[in-house]
């Protein structure tokens, strides 16, 4: 389990990197590296060329401000999770990078570089889903912003050119009113889920305003549900609420094609979907009831 | 192939020493530490990230060096367990906590937990039962069932006190 | 005289330099030597059955870097035969071993076809790459049920699949469960796993041309057979082979198979090359091309009284042996005769077919084939007990062999071919305590206000008797320097099991000299050339009784030679701290160093112990100063060769909660009780008990070898095969000891390496049994396939909702 041979560029700037990537048709980008190298040393993938980006300033940026999170193509998924600010800002970020692998892969592995990696059973591709962030490119043809909803086109496949690097990710800030949830099953702790549910839900009054929900595990690419015309103006917390939630689970699992693999069948993927959807977005519920009550929205009366 | 692989010169600071390489790119930083440095306390035993045998500390934080490309780390200092030994050659905290705890069978893990817990230790010098076993949660070991390293832990965060 | 040692804690003394980073692995080997090693790369068959075409290696020949490349063509002799069949049997009629390089065809996935030497692994795998085969793929056979259905042949000269058939009989039990009051029949099965070390397999080997020997290290469990392997192979003197097994990274079972294509293909490449050549298996090779064990299907015919009282009980079972048989049918034998466990069932027959299957070939893996024998039992009296609305641990009871019974004669041949009789133990005692220890009686108050709260709890037990210390033999050597160090050696390896400590402790209590004087050496063939190897938890029983037997030796003639030095009566001489002592005269003593100078009678003095020597007068002026039945040297060496094998036990119990939703499977409590006659260290003994139980669990819930139809191995990774971290191992196991001494030995001791595994699938079986209320009659189980049963017992309930399920019910009545 050794890497085929490969051209190596060791990048000091963007421009470096985009012009080498460009003079090759299968380079990749070598960031955190922690999904690329195993593809590698398995030869599964032998790329011509790698551009490594690791030396260029400024890229580990993790900044929250009032808009949201923006992350560096270098920040480590270790230092997301440690920004008290950015954890602030939009918690569903925190929330999620917990369960991505084991600590030491967070210390390497960034969070771009699991956005661009597109798998539809990591976390972070569908929580920018979720939250409908966005990712930054340069390519030859200039800087671009690809929203997250044009960006899973495919089973690993992002809509990303093989000539364009990312470079930053940005998950907009969690509204007022609005809370989060996040759960996962895996077969063991760090493991790649069976099935991950999370959810954003803004509530107004104690009753929903507006609900969606994203799967991961269970679809080729990561799902986000809209929930909102089954479950706006509901409470729940009540048990209608719960019947109401179980028919907009049911609603939102037409969209969902979960695969059997060596750990689950098709058909207990669809459960633990089932299962979580309800769990995580009566947590988001809640979530949103504690925080109105605890922050309410700014211009509010209160 | 040897004679006409691209080589990259590299500076890596291991264990305090710095060394001048120059190595193809496809060098994964566990075999440079083991064949090119002759480091071999540090061990490979999946070469995909899973095990965790081959952990050390990249700039203090514990890595795998296996999905690490050596010369993707110029500049940067490095930590293997050969580096846990204190200067006069007594056992360092974690090491001896292991030793006392019975924390290791055939030893082929133990480098990788020695460098997690020794990172690990740094960020919470005394947990508590679930951060340690947090602490060491992305190792394999094949051989003690974790119940004594779990312990080793705890001692090493004691004797890290105490040695203050 | 020092404090005893035997029975201590004993910190490990090899933990010094496995903590420090100073271990040496196979791996390590030659990495730090000037002249060049040469790394080995296999080209492993895609295919689980195909015939092979053609090899073309032509682009691989002028590759810079590449030192070699061979198919089985390039082999000779007896490099060109198959590998050999290391354990013969009769009822082995249609054994199959495979070629160190493919001949024709391939077996499984991963089967050796094409080998390279390379400057460097990475070079290798290059060339691998650049070997194209064409194969003409056949129908493959994966599974025990395509094997018995042998609609396709893995080897068409082998009818049905069936590589051997066996058969035992104990009085009539067909007969007696036909006459008994209740008869359940059960269908019981374990899947495929693997031993799974952390360090794979590794061979180092270097040819020196000036003194024509070979000096090979290898990750083995037994040494002396790889040297016996490699010498007949490369058709060598045994003399002119050295095996060294150095540190080594877990064994577990499976590298107790010997010899590996590639340790053949190593040697003689460094034979041929002329420089030192390594093979260090991946983690991927090792899935698919060292071995896998645990895989069969059990059917269960079981008569019993009103009690529970086992009177006939009638065991047939399949067993996947994969692609070949080198190791013979160790596996089976041991299922079928250890499955009685701590019972004692009048009437007993088992019956076994070993089947040849397209995969990975089959050999021991810790517990070799009592984890499957266990559940089958356990699984079985559970059954019983729920039918007869007993207790369960009421039933066991009722059928366990009492103390007083002891030596108890299964009357069967176990797997050395000695008669399968229990030498000592105290199974009711043992019940007792694994009852109070895990709560047993507590348990159903527990259950009833977990079950008030929406949860589901079980609680479940598993007892087991486990044959330990198998002969042949083992040796040991002991030799006091003249610097008073005694050096010690042992021809068994290991493999993390802390015997460089344990035998120290037994030499040093034996000899009574400081521990950190005692440095033991083991599976190192130039120290001791004759030894069996490491498996079947032998070592302790094996190799610790023949140092003491060694270490007796020894102490005999440094006495002898002490009562002549010091003029005194044998009689009156003892061991104290390293020197022998006058007793009640603590000045007049001789340390055991100068009794060495003076065993070996020399012209020369070398240091100040020599001189220190040649005040006393030794012997009689009138005889040879070497006695004619005598040796030079302060030495001591025997062998410990028991007439058959000593019999641990032990009994867990575990608490689990199932989630009603999700189905995930959590272990809430876990405890064991443990016998292992007499121990050496039970700190090392504890830690063999984690660890068995850690890959217990891991055999329970969560690790499988998970093929597809076409023999592609799906899991072939630590990603998808699911060894246990700590996060999935229960915080706290509470560990009870008993101790009923081995009359076999003259230490006492069992042995304890394996037992931790052995009964925790029927463990937890029956506690997932007992939280969900339907029966688990296979395992390991996942979430995914608990609630694939919740769905299928639901749909039961609703189709014959006039008849509830059975609680704890795990068969049906047939009679």
């Amino acid at each position: 389990m050794k890497p085929a041979p490969f051209n190596y560029v060791r990048a000091d700037s963007i421009e470096q990197a985009v012009e080498a990537l460009a003079g090759s048709s299968d380079g990749k980008v070598l960031a955190g590296g922690q999904s690329l190298i195993p593809l590698l040393s398995m030869r599964l993938a032998g790329p011509s060329l790698l551009v490594d980006i690791n030396g260029i300033a400024g890229l580990d940026e993790v900044r929250a401000d009032s808009d949201g999170v923006h992350l560096g193509a270098l920040a480590r998924h270790a230092d997301v999770l440690a920004n008290t600010a950015a954890r602030e800002v939009q918690p569903l970020v925190a929330a999620a990078l917990s369960h991505v692998g084991h600590a030491t892969i967070r210390n390497r592995g960034t969070t771009v570089g699991s956005l661009v990696h597109a798998d539809a059973s990591a976390e972070m591709p569908l929580i920018l889903l979720l939250l409908a962030g966005s990712l930054d490119v340069v390519g030859p043809r200039g800087r671009r912003t690809i929203p997250a909803e044009s960006l899973y086109i495919g089973p690993l496949e992002s809509s990303l050119e093989h000539d364009e690097v990312a470079v930053e990710a940005f998950f907009p800030a969690l509204p007022p009113m609005t809370g989060i949830a996040f759960e996962e099953v895996a077969r063991r702790q760090g493991d790649y889920a069976l099935c991950g549910v999370g959810a954003v839900v803004e509530v107004d009054g104690g009753h929903v305003r507006s609900a969606r929900a994203g799967f991961m595990s269970v679809h080729d690419v990561p799902v986000v549900a809209e929930l909102t015309e089954h479950l706006a103006g509901m409470s729940l917390s009540t048990q209608e609420g719960r019947v109401v939630l179980e028919a907009a689970v049911e609603h939102a699992m037409g969209a969902l094609d979960p695969a059997a693999d060596v750990h689950a069948s098709e058909a207990y993927r669809a459960h633990l979907a089932r299962v979580l959807a309800k769990r995580v977005v009566a947590a988001a519920f809640s979530d949103a009831t504690h925080r109105a009550a605890t922050r309410p929205a700014v211009g509010s009366e209160a | 192939m040897t004679s006409t692989e691209t080589r990259h010169d590299v500076l890596l600071t291991v264990n305090g020493v710095p060394h001048r390489l120059n190595l193809p790119a496809r060098r994964l930083l566990s075999d440079c530490l083991r064949h090119d440095l002759k480091l071999t306390g540090t061990h490979v035993g999946c070469e995909h990230g899973v095990c965790g045998a081959c952990t050390v500390l990249i700039d203090g934080k514990p890595t795998r060096s296996c999905l690490v490309l050596a010369v993707a780390l110029d500049g940067q200092e490095i930590t293997t367990v050969e580096g846990l030994t204190n200067p006069d050659g007594s056992l360092g905290c974690v090491q001896q906590a292991l030793l006392e705890c019975h924390g290791l069978q055939c030893g082929f893990c133990t480098p990788g937990f020695m460098t997690t817990i020794e990172a690990g230790l740094k960020q919470q010098p005394a947990p508590t039962d679930d951060e340690a076993r947090e602490m060491v949660a992305g190792n394999l070991c094949r051989c003690t069932g974790y119940q004594n390293i779990v312990g080793a832990v705890h001692r090493a965060a004691e004797l890290k006190r105490d040695s203050r | 005289m020092s404090t005893q040692l035997f029975g201590e804690k004993v910190p490990r003394v090899e933990d010094q330099r496995f903590l420090r980073g100073q271990g040496r692995y196979v791996d390590d080997v030659l990495v730090d030597t000037p002249s060049a090693t040469l790394h080995a790369a296999v080209l492993r068959s895609p295919h689980a059955h195909a015939r092979i075409l053609d090899i073309d290696v032509s682009d691989v020949i002028d590759m810079d870097g590449v030192h070699l490349v061979w198919t089985h063509e390039d082999l000779a002799g007896a490099m060109a035969e198959p590998l050999p069949l290391l354990i013969p049997h009769p009822a082995l009629t249609h054994g199959r071993t495979q070629y160190t390089l493919a001949k024709d065809t391939v077996n499984y996935v991963g089967e050796a076809v094409a080998f390279v030497v390379a400057d460097d692994r990475y070079l290798a795998e290059d060339a691998l790459g650049r070997i194209s085969v064409s194969y003409e793929p056949l129908p493959a056979v994966v599974g025990i049920e395509s094997a018995r259905a042998a609609e396709n042949l893995v080897h068409d000269d082998v009818p049905g699949n069936v590589a051997a058939r066996m058969e035992q009989n104990v009085g009539d039990a067909p007969t007696a469960i036909d006459a008994a009051p209740h008869v359940l029949e059960l269908d019981l099965s374990i899947e495929r796993s693997a031993a799974m070390p952390l360090e794979g397999r590794g061979t180092v080997a270097r040819w020196d041309h000036d003194t024509s020997r070979l000096q090979v290290w290898t990750s083995t469990q037994a040494s002396t057979g790889v040297r016996a392997a490699v010498a007949a192979k490369l058709e060598l003197d045994l003399g002119q082979v050295d095996v060294i097994c150095p540190d080594t990274g877990g064994g577990f079972g499976v590298k107790i198979n010997h010899p590996w294509p590639e340790d053949l293909l190593v040697t003689r490449a460094a034979q041929v090359t002329g420089q030192a050549v390594k093979f260090t298996e991946d983690r991927r090779e090792h899935f698919i091309s060292a071995a896998h064990e645990r895989a069969q299907e059990h059917h269960i015919r079981v008569g019993f009284d009103d009690q529970g009282r086992v009177q006939g009980l009638d065991v047939e079972f399949w067993h996947d042996n994969g692609a070949y048989t080198p190791y013979g049918l160790i596996v089976p034998i041991i299922t079928s005769t250890q499955l009685l466990g701590p019972y004692k069932p009048a009437n007993y027959r088992v019956r076994f077919d070993s089947l040849y299957t397209n995969t990975v070939i089959v050999t021991p893996y810790r517990g070799a084939g009592r984890p499957q024998g266990c559940f089958a039992m356990e699984r079985t009296i559970d059954a019983i007990a729920a039918h007869l609305g007993l207790d369960r641990t009421a039933v066991r009871a009722a059928n366990l062999i009492q103390p007083d019974e002891f030596p108890y004669d299964q009357g069967l041949i176990f797997q050395d071919g000695r008669p399968l009789i229990y030498d000592s133990g105290d199974y009711p005692a043992m019940l007792e305590k694994i009852r109070k220890l895990i709560g047993w009686d507590e348990f159903e108050q527990f259950k009833a206000e977990a079950e008030a709260e929406g949860r589901r709890v079980g609680i479940g037990l598993g007892c087991y008797v486990e044959g330990t210390g198998v002969g042949p033999y083992e040796g040991a050597h002991v030799h006091v320097e003249t610097s008073g160090k005694v050096k010690v050696a042992t021809g068994l390896t290991t493999q993390g099991q802390g015997h460089q400590t344990a035998f120290a402790q037994v030499v040093a209590d034996t000899l009574d000299v400081p521990m950190e004087d005692v440095e033991v050496v083991t599976g190192d063939t130039r120290r001791m050339s004759y030894s069996v190897g490491t498996f079947a938890s032998r070592a302790a029983v094996m190799s610790g009784s023949a140092m003491h037997l060694a270490a007796l030796r020894a102490k005999e003639k440094a006495l002898r030679l002490a009562a002549d030095a010091l003029e005194a009566d044998e009689a009156d001489l003892k061991m104290v701290d390293g020197s022998v002592q006058v007793k009640g005269s603590p000045s007049n003593s001789i340390a055991l160093g100068t009794l060495a100078v003076l065993s070996n009678p020399l012209r020369y003095a070398f240091d100040k112990a020599s001189q220190a020597a040649t005040q006393f007068s030794v012997g009689d002026q009138d005889k040879p100063p070497v006695d004619e039945d005598d040796e030079p040297g302060l030495e001591g060496r025997d062998f410990y060769s028991p007439n058959r094998s000593t019999f641990a036990s032990g009994m867990h119990a575990a608490i689990v909660e199932t989630d009603p939703e999700t189905a995930e499977i959590k272990i809430l409590r876990y405890a064991i009780v443990h016998d292992c006659g007499r121990m050496i260290n039970p700190m090392i003994v504890e830690g063999q008990i984690h660890g068995g139980m850690a890959q217990g669990i891991g055999g329970a819930l969560y690790e499988r070898m998970a093929y597809d139809d076409s023999g592609q191995l799906l899991n072939a990774s630590f990603m998808d095969f699911l060894m246990p971290y700590v996060t999935e191992i229960p915080g706290e196991i509470d560990v009870d000891h008993l101790e009923t001494p081995s009359p076999l030995n003259p230490l006492g001791i069992k042995g304890a390496g394996e037992a931790g595994v052995i009964p925790v699938s029927a463990a937890i079986a029956a506690a997932v049994e007992n939280a969900e209320g339907f029966s688990i009659t296979s395992m390991p189980i996942s979430p995914a396939e608990l609630y694939d049963l919740r769905q299928r017992h639901a749909e039961h309930t609703s189709t014959t909702s006039a008849r509830p399920p059975k609680q704890d019910g795990s068969g049906e009545e047939s009679a």
